[in-house]
């Protein structure tokens, strides 16, 4: 890549008016295993491919419940992630605890956007190596966040990052128009058809990804093994219209949800020969 | 007066003196306002409260509003001492100054004003050093119609009806008996009226000279001040004294 004078400190400019050190640590998000998230009017799903280092150890957590309305997907450093997490959650406990009130998601991350910008500024700090993805609910409705190292931060109707994240991005490209209209189990399906996009012909399964929901009446929590493996089953299944009764929810689900999953998969269903697993 | 109200700080003139250094914390209130009584109706909430400040059993002042709009989404009401309410409204003030500069479309609603004052009632309890005041906090928003109190030592609950001081004990129970859900703005003003009207009858500190607020979805209005009819042409006002030997 791109090695020159400029780069040793994060306080150096570039003569082109660039820091090469926050963007080397945009770098390291984009080297990190991808992170999917989407967001419906009701609901914000976060999806993440896990893949261990070898058969012998666990995966890294990837997806962290900030608080009963908040959560986040991190691609890049892990540890970096899992620092920040700590400061959000010890943010909005804070608020929680002074105004008995939900911190509103926009409001924390403006706090960890400017956060990252200190370390963009200070020679003795370096950038926090880490992308997340911020899902949350509160009073104005549904939203997703993508919070970069280099202190920006873009709302999102859905977003992918770390690596082949372009794939599942592109995939997004296409569906997005619909998202704000569609039924919980629908996000949760795009999400991990748009996770199996980044994995390039490998199969997907429930133990090589973990997907998180947050919704009205729904705290942040993420799916359990089974049944994120039920989910998948659902969908890979070509033409089979099958979706909601298949998956034996352990939140309840409304009548009117399962009948608008029905419709929609036989939308969809003529859609999969169409989608692409062409990267 | 030997005692000072200075907030507690480190380079206080008082610390100059040693180890006989004045108390620099409320050990008494000095101007105090009496009661404040709230209750929910169909809208929002109504408050009342005469604009009296007595300095002990003198009414020294008669023109102080005791009730003020925070933000957008609340009332205060306040009874006690009244230069700590003045410093209460300086700290949501402040509060509300930081919530609108966000500029987010979020804003800071009744219920986490009222926990608000309760971290800060409850914290300066905590180092003795209290803000002398009973306060009331009513708002509305989104639909949402809350109403609390919270006192000196930073106990704090939610009801339908509140009041603060000698309202609790003559106020309360004509609410206990007479309110209902879905009072009409007439009915409860009706209502507040009655309670007042008590009050202004058997509390010392009470003056015929009252606001009543109201808050609604819409906004906060704050009446201009005004009187209750009273009648004190009972018979056994007329040579009270009679049958009393000794007395005048």
């Amino acid at each position: 890549m791109f090695r020159n004078q400029y780069d040793t400190d994060v306080t150096t400019w570039s003569p082109a008016g660039r820091l090469f050190q926050v963007e080397y640590a945009m770098e390291a998000v984009k080297q990190g295993s991808a992170a999917i998230g989407l967001r419906s009017k009701t609901h914000v799903v976060l999806a993440c491919v896990n893949k261990a280092n070898s058969e012998l150890s666990s995966h890294q957590k990837k997806i962290f419940k900030v608080d009963d309305h908040i959560g986040v997907a991190i691609a890049g450093l892990t540890a970096d992630g899992r620092v920040l997490s700590r400061y959000m959650r010890s943010e909005c406990i804070n608020y929680s605890f002074t105004y008995e009130s939900p911190l509103p998601v926009g409001r924390l991350v403006v706090q960890l956007a400017d956060k990252a910008q200190v370390c963009t500024q200070r020679s003795w700090k370096r950038p926090y190596g880490v992308g997340l993805l911020v899902a949350g609910l509160d009073e104005s409705g549904a939203h997703l966040y993508y919070n970069c190292p280099s202190g920006n931060y873009f709302e999102y109707q859905a977003f992918a990052i770390g690596s082949r994240s372009q794939a599942a991005k592109t995939y997004l490209e296409r569906r997005f128009a619909n998202f704000a209209d569609s039924s919980r189990d629908d996000l949760i399906k795009d999400a991990l058809i748009a996770v199996r996009e980044t994995l390039q012909g490998e199969t997907l399964k429930s133990s090589i990804c973990t997907v998180a929901v947050v919704g009205v009446g729904e705290a942040f929590h993420v799916l359990d093994q089974d049944t994120v493996q039920q989910l998948i089953d659902a969908f890979e299944i070509v033409g089979e219209p099958e979706g909601p009764a298949a998956e034996p929810e352990p939140e309840p689900e409304p009548d009117a949800a399962a009948e608008e999953g029905t419709t929609a998969d036989q939308g969809a269903a003529p859609d999969q020969g169409v989608a692409p697993m062409d990267i | 007066m030997a005692t000072t109200m200075v907030k507690e700080n480190n380079a206080g003139p008082a610390q100059l003196l040693g180890p006989e250094s004045a108390s620099e914390r409320t050990l008494y209130p000095y101007v105090t306002g009496t009661s404040v009584v709230a209750l929910k109706y169909k809208d929002g909430i109504l408050m009342a409260a005469d604009m009296a400040a007595s300095y002990g059993s003198t009414l020294r002042y008669k023109s102080v509003e005791r009730m003020k709009s925070i933000g957008k989404h609340s009332l205060l009401g306040a009874s006690g001492e009244i230069s700590d309410f003045q410093e209460i409204l300086r700290y949501l003030d402040e509060l509300i100054l930081y919530d609108n500069m966000w500029d987010d479309g979020n804003s800071l609603g009744p219920k986490e004003v009222h926990s608000y004052l309760t971290r800060v009632m409850y914290n300066r309890r905590n180092k003795f050093n209290p803000l002398w005041n009973s306060l009331v906090l009513g708002g509305v928003k989104n639909g949402q119609k809350y109403l609390g109190m919270v006192s000196m030592i930073g106990v704090n609950f939610e009801d339908n009806h509140v009041a603060t001081g000698f309202g609790n004990h003559l106020a309360r129970p004509i609410l206990r008996d007479e309110w209902h859900e879905n009072l009409s703005f007439e009915d409860g003003v009706k209502l507040l009226e009655k309670c007042m009207r008590v009050l202004l009858y058997r509390d010392r500190s009470a003056i015929n000279k009252l606001q009543i607020a109201k808050i609604t979805e819409e906004g906060v209005t704050i009446s201009q001040p005004y009187a209750l009819k009273t009648f004190w042409g009972f018979s056994a006002f007329q040579n009270p004294t009679v049958g009393a030997e000794g007395s005048w």
